[in-house]
């Protein structure tokens, strides 16, 4: 007779790595994204579909600088700045970009203490991060008005091509607004921090959910996005 | 026996697959950040040195590629999770490529047309009325 090896079967087998593993997971009848909280993907979905929406803008203001026939404005020169009697090229952008960049490091550093349940911390990162929002969209404003004050408007500008104007207006414009949408639940994401909501699992005032740390890796998500589409924007619109 | 191996493996493999969500150690966020920096002061002096031509595109393409894969990777954990999860949301926006396509060759053709018919007029007599 021939000896059997007994197999326990309370322990569930690993799951499948790789292409294996996609096509495991989609076909297991089960939620298809595994080992993560389903708002996480929820929140993911959301960005593809804003992906599109800027993708869309981008597009477009490729489409209309590639039929226009009158040259198009240098955004060198349109967006350089005077200091100390020099003129720096696209310096605000620059600034603007690395603020944004540090907001996103400290948006990471504060999902990190989110789940070490550093309350502390993780309020005062997710405080900074919104200052540097704030801050980043000052610095928009700040830029609007100079652009306007000298004339560019959607329709027109002094420099060249009618179309930068709107594709300026469009772009920018809609993506300041994510950025204060993003700022306005930062804040509301740190004080629930604050309060020690999560920890003590208490009910959303909109959804009646649990408190959870995931809801800051969540809005960190949207924040990184925010900082993305900046990287997008800055290339194909400022350097381009 | 060598179940158990493979599974230690995977477990080690991917240390943001648990149920307690994504935890790292804070070192991979500070050099992610820097690395950040140092791309954005690259592309900022590929546009202060007024770098031209096909090595400027190439430039700037490059480091917008690095950053937003950086940022997607790291900074929002797309390496650490499932590949059911990574391919659902990174394939769809590759199908942008193809709107780039349709609209590089509208904005060709709208040019040539807007060639054809306004490039031989003499320039406009006399102040042009603003537009609104």
């Amino acid at each position: 007779m021939a000896p059997h090896q007994a197999t326990g079967t309370a322990a569930s087998l690993p799951p499948a790595q790789g292409l294996q593993g996609v096509v495991a997971d989609f076909s297991s009848d089960q939620r298809a994204f595994k080992n993560v909280p389903w708002g996480k993907p929820m929140m993911w979905i959301f960005l593809v579909s804003d992906t599109f929406i800027f993708g869309s803008f981008l597009i477009s203001y490729m489409t209309v600088r590639i039929s226009t026939t009158v040259p198009w404005p240098n955004p060198s020169e349109v967006f350089s700045l005077t200091v100390f009697g020099n003129n720096v090229p696209l310096l605000l952008i620059a600034i603007m970009t690395f603020v944004l960049i540090s907001s996103s490091g400290t948006m990471a550093l504060a999902v990190n203490y989110g789940y070490r349940r550093d309350r502390r911390k993780t309020f005062f990162l997710l405080l900074a991060t919104a200052a540097l929002g704030a801050t980043f969209v000052g610095m928009q404003a700040f830029e609007w008005t100079k652009l306007i004050m000298e004339g560019v408007r959607p329709w027109g500008n002094p420099w060249g091509a009618a179309q930068f104007g709107s594709a300026f207006f469009m772009i920018t414009g809609f993506h300041g607004t994510h950025v204060t949408i993003g700022v306005i639940f930062l804040i509301i994401v740190a004080v629930k921090v604050w309060r020690g909501d999560l920890d003590r699992e208490r009910a959303g005032f909109l959804t009646g959910r649990r408190g959870n740390y995931e809801i800051v890796e969540i809005m960190g998500l949207y924040w990184h996005f925010v900082d993305l589409v900046w990287v997008f924007i800055f290339a194909f619109f400022y350097l381009w | 026996m060598a179940h158990a191996e493979t599974h230690h493996a995977h477990a080690e493999a991917q240390p943001g697959a648990h149920v307690q969500g994504q935890q790292h150690p804070l070192g991979v966020y500070f050099k992610i950040w820097g690395l950040l920096f140092v791309l954005s002061i690259a592309s900022y002096l590929v546009d202060y040195f007024h770098v031209q031509g096909l090595l400027r595109w190439f430039l700037i393409i490059v480091f917008m590629l690095l950053k937003a894969g950086l940022i997607v990777a790291v900074f929002m954990h797309m390496m650490w999770e499932r590949m059911a999860l990574v391919y659902a949301i990174v394939i769809p926006p590759v199908l942008l490529l193809t709107l780039v396509g349709i609209g590089a060759l509208d904005g060709k053709y709208t040019f040539t047309t807007r060639g054809t018919f306004f490039g031989n007029e003499a320039p406009a007599p006399g102040p042009v009325p603003p537009k609104h």
